[in-house]
C-alpha cells in the first residue's frame, strides 16, 4: 500500500464526455489512457511518476470496468518488456518510470521493441527528473530516443495539451509502427490543472482476445536478417510515416507567425517558461499573445525539417530555447539549415546555459540578449526585468543581502523514527571500535546516510547496485573488506542477482547490509515482494534472507529490530571480523515508519476512542543533567531531537530537547546505552485508559514517592529563596 | 493555440498574475497549504496554478511550493485560461511564506523575497539545521541578524511564532500560516472564503479554525505591531533564554532576596565584596554548590571567586574574570556525577515537569524510565579514594560491574523500587568529598584558577580566555574524557601563548577548534600548525 492515497482523487477518472477535470498532471494522464482506450499499464515507481502507479493502484475497481491489465513491474526492464504485448497485437499499452535511470535499465527491451517496431500502439511515459529537485544524475533522455529511434513527445505543461498528447502519442506509434516517449517535466507530473474530459473507452482488443489468438511474425525478431530490414525500414518507412502525421495533425505550434523577420524555437515543455521570460520583457502577455513569432516543438524528435525550414525563412536569426546538454536538438537543426542553404542564424547555447534548468529567469537573460541583437527598440531599457540586471546592481534579486552563513542547507534525510537511523547508528558505533572500512552506498531513503551526522558511504551506482559497487574492491586478501549497503526496493530490482549472485560466484569477501523497511520507502512506500502487509492484488512475504540462501550466500543474518543498537553492532562486527570466505549478509528489517504511522494511527485513535488501553512513548532530556555536548544528535540527527534553550541560568550552550513529533522510536534510549552517552534521556510512557492495577499502583507509588520527596525538599530549604 | 495578435501588449496595463512561493519543510504541509490556496482562488474567480518538486524533498528537506493566481474576469469580460509559470522567478514574487526563519533566509538568498514586491510571511520560529545541532557547543544562527536582514530584503515582513500558535491551538502549522495569508491581506479573497476552504476539506477542520483564526490575528496588526524577538547581544534575543534582567537587578542591588535563609550570610558576602557584574551567577553558585553538596561548599566556592576578584585591579573594570570565574567554577564545582544525576531524576519538580511536557492528562496514568550505564569508573569516582582505587584494579569487581552494567540498566524511576535505588544513591552526598573524583577535580580547579590568576597581572585577557576554557569539559563518558583531554592541551598551550601580545585571541582560537569536533583532531590540527604541541 503506498505512502499517498488517491482514492477520492480517483473517482475524477470517472468523468463523462464534457465534464470538467481538475487535480494534478499525473492524474490526469491517466485519464488520458482510460480515454485512448489502453490495453494494459505497467511501470516501476520514482519520482516524479511514482504517482502515475500508485493511482493506478487505487484505481483497480475503474481498470476491472473497463478490462485494463495493471501491473507493478519488478524493474523498468520488465515494464519495457511487457510492451512486447503491442508487437503483434493491435494492443495500446503504456508504462512509466523516471527518465534517464529508468531507461538506463529499459534499455535493452525498447531497443528491441524499437527495432522490430509495434502494431499497437506503445507509450512510455517518463517523468524527466531534470532541475531543481530531481535526485539523479543530470541527463537527457533526449539521448534515449534518438539512439532507438523512439519518438519524443514534450508538450506544454498545460493539462490540455499534455492529456492531448497521450491520445495522438498512441495514434503516432501506430501509424508510424514506432514506440513513442511522453516526457513529462518534473513540475508538470505536480502541475495542478483542468482540462475538458471525454469517455473512457474499453480497448476494442483485449488481453484475452490475444491471448485467444496467437500470432507470430518472424520479420518482427530482433534477429538478423530482420534486423537489417529493420534498420531500413526505420529510415524509409517509420520516419516519413512519422513526420506525416506530425505535420498533418499540427502537433508542433506556430505562434504570431511571420510577425517579424526573427523568432524562437522552443520545446514544448518549457513554453510557459518563455511566454513568461517574454512577458517580463513586454514582448507577450499572460494569454500567450506573443509579438515574436514561436515554433514551439511538441515533438522534440523526430526535428521536422519542412517547418524548421519554413519557420526560418525569411529570418535573419532564431533562438533555440532546448535545455539540458548536450545539445542534441541545436546540432540537429544547424544541419538541416546548412543543408537547406538557409540564411538564417541559429543561436542557442550561446545566449542560453550551457547546462542546468532553464527557468524563467534563465531563459529572460537569453530572450533579452537575443532581442537586445536583433531588435533592441522593442525593448523598455528602462523596464527591464531586476532578475536580468548584474548582482552586482542593488535592485538585482541576486544582490547579496544575506550572509551565506546564516542559510545553511538542508538536505532531505531519515525522518523521525526511522528504523534506518539505527542501522547507521550502530555501524558509527562499530567503525569507532573495528576501524573505518570503505562503504558502497546504493540508491534509496539509506542513502541520506552520506549526509552529516552519519558521513557513511563514498560511492553510489545506481539502484540495487551496491553490492556490485564494491565488487572490485574484494576483501579476500586483505585484512579490512569493504561494506555494501542494499535496500529491500533495490535487491528486488536487480541486486540479488548483480550483487548477491555475483559476490557468491566471485567469492566477494564483504559486508552486504540489506536495508528491508517492508516497502519501496524512497519512491513512496509501494509494496514489493518481501513486504509484510497482506496486498489483495499482490503476492507479497517473500523472505530476503531465503533468497540469499537460495543463491549460495552461506553467512547470513536476519535481524528483525533494528532498533537494538547494540546488538546491532555487534553484529556489524561480528560480520567485519569472520573468517567466513565470501559475502557476510545482514539483513536489517524494520517497518518504514512513515508508512506504520500511517497504518497504525487510524487503529490506535479507534482503540482509545473504544476505551482501550492503550499506552505512547515519547523520549525527554533532562535539562539539569544535560551539559550541552550533543553527542547524542551526532549519532542520530533524529529531526524530533533538536537543541532548545538552557534553563539554567549559568550555563550557555543549547541544550539537547526533544519535541513533541517525537514517536519513541526508542533509539535515544538504544544509543545512550551503546555508546554510553549520558543519563539525561529518559522515556515517558502514557498510559490512556489505564487499568484498574495502573491506577492502583500509580496510587501507591505516589504516596511512597511523594512521602521520600517531601524528605529532598526539607534537606534543601533555607538554600532557594521562598517563592 | 495558435495565437495569430500581433499588437504589442501595453506594458502600463500590463496585468499580470499574482505570485507566490511557499517554502517549508517535508512534513510541515506545506502541500496542504498550496491545496487550501488553490482550492480558495477556483473557488472565487481566480485560475490557479501550483506546483511542486517533492521526491526525496518530503523527507524532511527544504521544498518550494510555487502559486500563481489568475483572474478569470475583468469586469463582465471572462478571460481565456493563461499561460502560467511552473516556477518561481527571481524579482517576481508577490508574497513569499516561510514556516521557518532560517527557510526566510532562504527565499532572500534565492531572490524570492525582494525589497520592491515582495510581503514575506514567516514564523519567527526556528527549526534547526544539522550543523547548528551538531555542534559540541552553540552554534546557532542568530534569529536576531534573519529578521533584520528579512525586514529589509521585502516590502512587508509578517512575523510571528506561527509553530508556537500550531502547538497551542492543536493544528498545523500550515493552517496558522493560512490565517495568516488571509490576514496580511494580500490575496483577494474575504476571511470567510478562506476559512470555507478549510471547512471544505474536512479534515480536523475545528482545530484548524482555530489556528486560522490565530494567524490571522498576528498578521491583521498594524505594521510595526507584530510579535517582534528583542534584537541584541546573544542569548536575550532567543525568547525563554538567558537571564531575567529583573533577577539580574535585584542579584545586584538585593543578593539576599534571591536565597534561602541558610545562605544569608553567603549573600550579604556577595553584596558586601564582589562586584555588581558578577553577582547574579556569584548568587546561582553558591545556590548550586550548597545544592550540590553543603554550605561548607558554597563558603568555599565564595574563597575561590574572592581570590581572582583581588586581581580586576589588572583588568578593564568590565569585572569580565570574575563573573565568568563565578560560572565556570560553580559548573566545575557541581561536576556530574552519580549522586547529582540520582538527585536530579527524583526531584518533584522534575516530575511535574516530565508530566507537562507529555501533557499528562487527569485519566491518564505516566511512568517514566531512565536509561543508565554507569561505567566502572563512574562508580567508583563515588566511592571513598581507597575503596574506589581498589575497584578500578579489581578485575574481578570490573567483569562483575561490566556484567551488570554493559548493557546499560533501565530503571521505572515512577516505580517504588527504581525510585529508591536512585534514592539511595542521591543519599550518599555526605561520602562525596571523601572519594576519589573528589579530591581530583579540586585539584584540577586549584590549579586551573592559579594558571589564570598567575596570568591576570600582566595579560588580563589571557586570564578570562583561561576561565572559560572550561566550555570544552562537558558530557559523560567518553565525551567528558575528550574534553578533558582537549582541556588539558588548552592549559598546556598557555605557557607557550604568554607574552604574546594576541594569546588570548590565539587561545580563543585554539577554545574553538577544540568544539569542532568530538575526538579533538581540529586542536591538535590547530596545535601543530602553531607548533604547540601538546602534552
Amino acid at each position: 500500500m503506498a505512502e499517498r492515497s488517491f482514492a477520492t482523487e480517483v473517482q475524477e477518472l470517472r468523468l463523462r464526455d464534457g465534464e470538467e477535470f481538475r487535480g494534478e498532471g499525473i492524474l490526469a494522464v491517466t485519464k488520458g489512457l482510460l480515454q485512448s482506450g489502453v490495453a494494459y499499464v505497467g511501470g516501476y515507481q520514482g519520482a516524479p511518476i511514482s504517482h502515475l502507479m500508485d493511482v493506478l493502484g487505487d484505481a483497480q475497481d475503474i481498470l476491472d470496468e473497463l478490462g485494463v491489465y495493471f501491473e507493478n513491474s519488478a524493474s523498468e526492464a520488465t515494464a519495457a518488456a511487457s510492451l512486447a504485448a503491442s508487437v503483434h497485437y493491435p494492443l495500446r499499452g503504456a508504462v512509466t518510470f523516471k527518465s534517464t535511470v529508468g531507461f538506463n535499465v529499459a534499455s535493452d527491451a525498447l531497443a528491441n521493441l524499437a527495432s522490430g517496431g509495434v502494431l499497437g500502439g506503445a507509450l512510455v511515459i517518463i517523468g524527466e527528473d531534470y532541475g531543481e529537485g530531481a535526485s539523479i544524475m543530470q541527463e537527457r533522455t533526449h539521448a534515449f530516443a534518438m539512439k532507438s529511434q523512439m519518438w519524443l513527445l514534450d508538450p506544454r505543461p498545460n493539462l490540455t495539451a499534455i492529456v492531448d498528447m497521450v491520445e495522438k502519442g498512441f495514434e503516432l506509434s501506430e501509424v508510424s509502427n514506432t514506440p513513442v516517449i511522453l516526457e513529462l517535466r518534473l513540475r508538470s507530473c505536480h502541475l495542478h490543472g483542468s482540462f475538458i474530459a471525454k469517455d473512457n473507452r474499453k480497448p476494442a482488443f483485449t488481453i484475452a482476445d490475444a491471448l485467444a489468438n496467437p500470432k507470430r511474425d518472424l520479420t518482427r525478431v530482433v534477429l538478423p536478417p530482420a534486423s537489417f530490414l529493420h534498420e531500413q525500414e526505420k529510415v524509409n518507412k517509420r520516419w516519413p510515416a512519422a513526420v506525416q502525421f506530425i505535420k498533418d495533425h499540427q502537433l508542433n505550434e506556430h505562434v504570431a507567425p511571420g510577425t517579424r523577420d526573427f523568432g524562437i524555437i522552443l520545446q514544448g515543455g518549457l513554453y510557459n517558461n518563455v511566454n513568461r521570460a517574454l512577458e517580463l520583457l513586454g514582448l507577450s502577455d499572460p494569454f500567450g499573445n506573443s509579438s515574436i513569432p514561436l515554433y514551439v516543438m511538441n515533438v522534440t524528435y523526430p526535428v521536422i525539417d519542412d517547418e524548421v525550414i519554413g519557420f526560418c525563412e525569411g529570418k535573419r536569426a532564431v533562438l533555440l530555447v532546448e535545455e539540458g546538454q548536450p545539445d542534441f536538438i541545436e546540432q540537429n537543426i544547424q544541419t538541416i539549415l546548412r543543408r537547406a542553404d538557409a540564411t538564417a542564424k541559429l543561436h542557442g547555447k550561446d545566449l542560453l546555459p550551457v547546462a542546468g534548468e532553464y527557468t524563467p529567469a534563465a531563459v529572460t537573460k537569453g530572450v533579452l540578449a537575443f532581442v537586445q541583437k536583433y531588435a533592441p527598440e522593442l525593448l523598455d531599457q528602462d523596464r527591464l526585468p531586476t532578475s536580468t540586471l548584474p548582482a552586482t546592481d542593488p535592485r538585482s534579486p541576486y544582490a547579496e543581502r544575506i550572509a551565506p552563513e546564516l542559510v545553511q542547507g538542508r538536505p532531505p534525510g531519515f525522518c523521525t523514527g526511522c528504523p534506518e537511523r539505527p542501522i547507521f547508528a550502530a555501524l558509527t558505533l562499530a567503525q569507532r571500535e573495528v576501524g573505518e572500512h570503505h562503504v558502497s552506498a546504493d540508491i534509496g531513503c539509506h542513502l541520506f546516510s552520506i549526509n552529516a551526522p552519519f558521513n557513511i558511504g563514498a560511492t553510489t551506482m545506481g539502484y540495487g547496485l551496491g553490492s556490485a559497487g564494491a565488487a572490485a574492491l574484494n576483501g579476500k586478501d586483505t585484512s579490512s573488506r569493504p561494506i555494501a549497503i542494499m535496500g529491500d526496493g533495490g535487491f528486488w530490482h536487480n541486486g540479488l542477482t548483480s550483487g548477491v549472485g555475483n559476490a557468491v560466484f566471485n567469492e566477494n569477501d564483504q559486508l552486504l547490509v540489506i536495508v528491508d523497511n517492508a516497502y519501496s520507502a524512497a519512491t513512496g512506500g509501494q509494496d514489493i515482494l518481501s513486504s509484510k502487509a497482506d496486498n489483495p492484488l499482490r503476492s507479497t512475504k517473500h523472505s530476503i534472507e531465503k533468497a540469499v540462501r537460495g543463491v549460495g550466500v552461506r553467512w547470513s543474518r536476519t535481524m528483525t529490530n533494528t532498533f537494538k543498537v547494540d546488538e546491532m553492532r555487534d553484529l556489524f562486527k561480528e560480520a567485519l571480523t569472520s573468517t567466513e570466505p565470501g559475502p557476510k549478509v545482514i539483513i536489517a528489517q524494520s517497518e518504514c515508519t512513515l508508512n506504520k504511522t500511517r497504518r497504525e494511527k487510524p487503529i490506535i485513535a479507534r482503540q482509545i476512542k473504544e476505551g482501550k488501553r492503550v499506552v505512547r512513548e515519547r523520549f525527554g532530556v533532562d535539562p539539569e543533567t544535560c551539559t550541552g555536548d550533543h553527542s547524542c544528535i551526532r549519532i542520530s540527527g533524529c529531526p524530533s531531537l533538536t537543541i532548545g534553550p538552557n534553563p539554567d541560568p549559568m550555563r550557555q550552550d543549547p541544550i539537547a530537547t526533544v519535541l513533541d513529533s517525537c514517536v519513541g522510536c526508542g533509539l535515544c534510549g538504544e544509543n545512550a546505552h551503546a555508546a554510553a552517552l549520558c543519563p539525561s534521556f529518559y522515556r515517558t510512557e502514557i498510559i490512556t485508559n489505564p487499568s484498574r492495577w495502573d491506577r492502583m499502583k500509580t496510587t501507591l507509588r505516589h504516596r511512597y514517592i511523594g512521602f521520600l520527596q517531601r524528605g529532598i525538599e526539607r534537606r534543601l530549604a533555607g538554600i532557594d529563596a521562598d517563592l | 493555440m495558435t495565437a495569430t495578435t500581433t499588437s504589442l501588449p501595453s506594458t502600463s496595463l500590463r496585468l499580470r498574475p499574482i505570485t507566490m512561493a511557499i517554502l517549508a519543510m517535508g512534513g510541515e504541509g506545506g502541500g496542504v497549504l498550496s491545496d487550501w490556496i488553490v482550492a480558495v482562488a477556483e473557488k472565487n474567480g481566480y485560475y490557479a496554478q501550483s506546483t511542486s518538486v517533492p521526491g526525496v524533498a518530503q523527507r524532511t528537506g527544504a521544498t518550494v511550493y510555487y502559486v500563481e493566481l489568475f483572474p478569470k474576469f475583468s469586469g463582465s469580460e471572462r478571460h481565456s485560461e493563461p499561460v502560467l509559470s511552473t516556477m518561481p522567478t527571481p524579482g517576481e514574487v508577490d508574497i513569499v511564506v516561510a514556516s521557518e526563519l532560517m527557510e526566510a533566509g532562504r527565499s532572500i538568498q534565492r531572490g524570492f523575497s525582494t525589497p520592491d514586491r515582495t510581503t514575506l510571511i514567516a514564523s519567527t520560529s526556528r527549526t534547526y539545521a544539522m550543523p547548528e545541532r551538531t555542534a559540541m557547543g552553540d552554534g546557532r544562527i542568530d534569529s536576531g541578524r534573519l529578521i533584520e536582514v528579512a525586514l529589509a530584503s521585502s516590502k512587508r515582513f509578517i512575523r510571528g511564532d506561527f509553530a508556537k500558535i500550531a502547538q497551542d491551538t492543536g493544528s498545523v502549522i500550515s493552517a496558522v500560516l493560512l490565517g495568516a495569508i488571509a490576514g496580511a491581506g494580500v490575496l483577494p479573497f474575504t476571511r470567510e472564503q478562506f476559512e470555507e476552504a478549510i471547512r471544505a476539506s474536512g479534515k480536523g477542520v475545528e482545530p484548524s479554525l482555530l489556528a486560522f483564526a490565530e494567524g490571522f490575528t498576528v498578521a491583521a496588526k498594524p505594521a510595526g505591531q507584530s510579535i517582534d524577538i528583542t534584537i541584541g547581544a546573544r542569548p536575550s534575543e532567543v525568547p525563554g533564554e538567558g537571564p531575567d534582567p529583573a533577577e539580574v537587578q535585584r542579584a545586584i542591588e538585593n543578593p539576599g532576596s534571591l536565597v534561602g535563609s541558610r545562605l544569608q550570610v553567603q549573600a550579604s558576602r556577595i553584596g558586601a565584596d564582589f562586584p555588581a557584574e558578577a553577582r547574579f551567577m556569584l548568587v546561582n553558585g553558591v545556590k548550586r554548590t550548597a545544592e550540590y553538596q553543603d554550605i561548607d561548599y558554597a563558603n568555599e566556592y565564595l574563597d575561590r571567586i574572592a581570590s581572582v576578584t583581588a586581581l580586576e585591579v589588572h583588568g578593564d573594570s568590565s569585572n569580565i574574570l570574575t563573573t565568568e570565574a563565578a560560572r565556570y567554577t560553580a559548573l566545575w564545582m557541581t561536576y556530574e556525577d552519580t549522586i547529582r544525576v540520582a538527585f536530579h531524576k527524583t526531584r518533584r519538580r522534575r516530575f511535574d515537569r516530565v508530566g507537562k511536557e507529555a501533557r499528562i492528562a487527569d485519566a491518564q496514568v505516566m511512568q517514566v524510565r531512565e536509561f543508565l550505564h554507569p561505567q566502572v569508573e563512574e562508580i567508583s569516582d563515588t566511592l571513598p579514594t581507597a575503596l574506589g582505587r581498589w575497584l578500578l584494579r579489581s578485575k574481578a569487581m570490573n567483569a562483575i560491574i561490566y556484567k551488570v552494567t554493559h548493557k546499560g540498566l533501565k530503571i521505572q524511576t515512577t516505580s517504588v523500587w527504581g525510585f529508591t535505588t536512585l534514592y539511595i544513591l542521591a543519599r550518599l552526598r555526605p561520602i562525596r568529598r571523601r572519594s576519589l573524583r573528589f579530591g581530583q577535580e579540586q585539584e584540577r580547579i586549584d590549579a586551573w584558577l592559579g594558571l589564570a590568576r598567575a596570568h591576570a597581572p600582566a595579560d588580563y585577557a589571557l586570564a578570562t580566555e583561561i576561565i572559560t576554557c572550561q566550555q570544552v569539559v562537558k558530557g559523560y563518558g567518553s565525551t567528558h574524557a575528550n574534553g578533558l583531554k582537549n582541556f588539558n592541551s588548552l592549559m598546556g598551550a598557555v605557557p607557550i601563548l604568554a607574552g604574546d601580545s594576541r594569546a588570548a585571541e590565539r587561545l580563543r582560537n585554539l577554545r574553538r577548534a577544540a568544539l569542532a569536533d568530538e575526538t579533538g583532531q581540529q586542536l591538535q590540527a590547530a596545535l601543530n600548525a602553531s607548533s604547540m604541541r601538546s602534552n
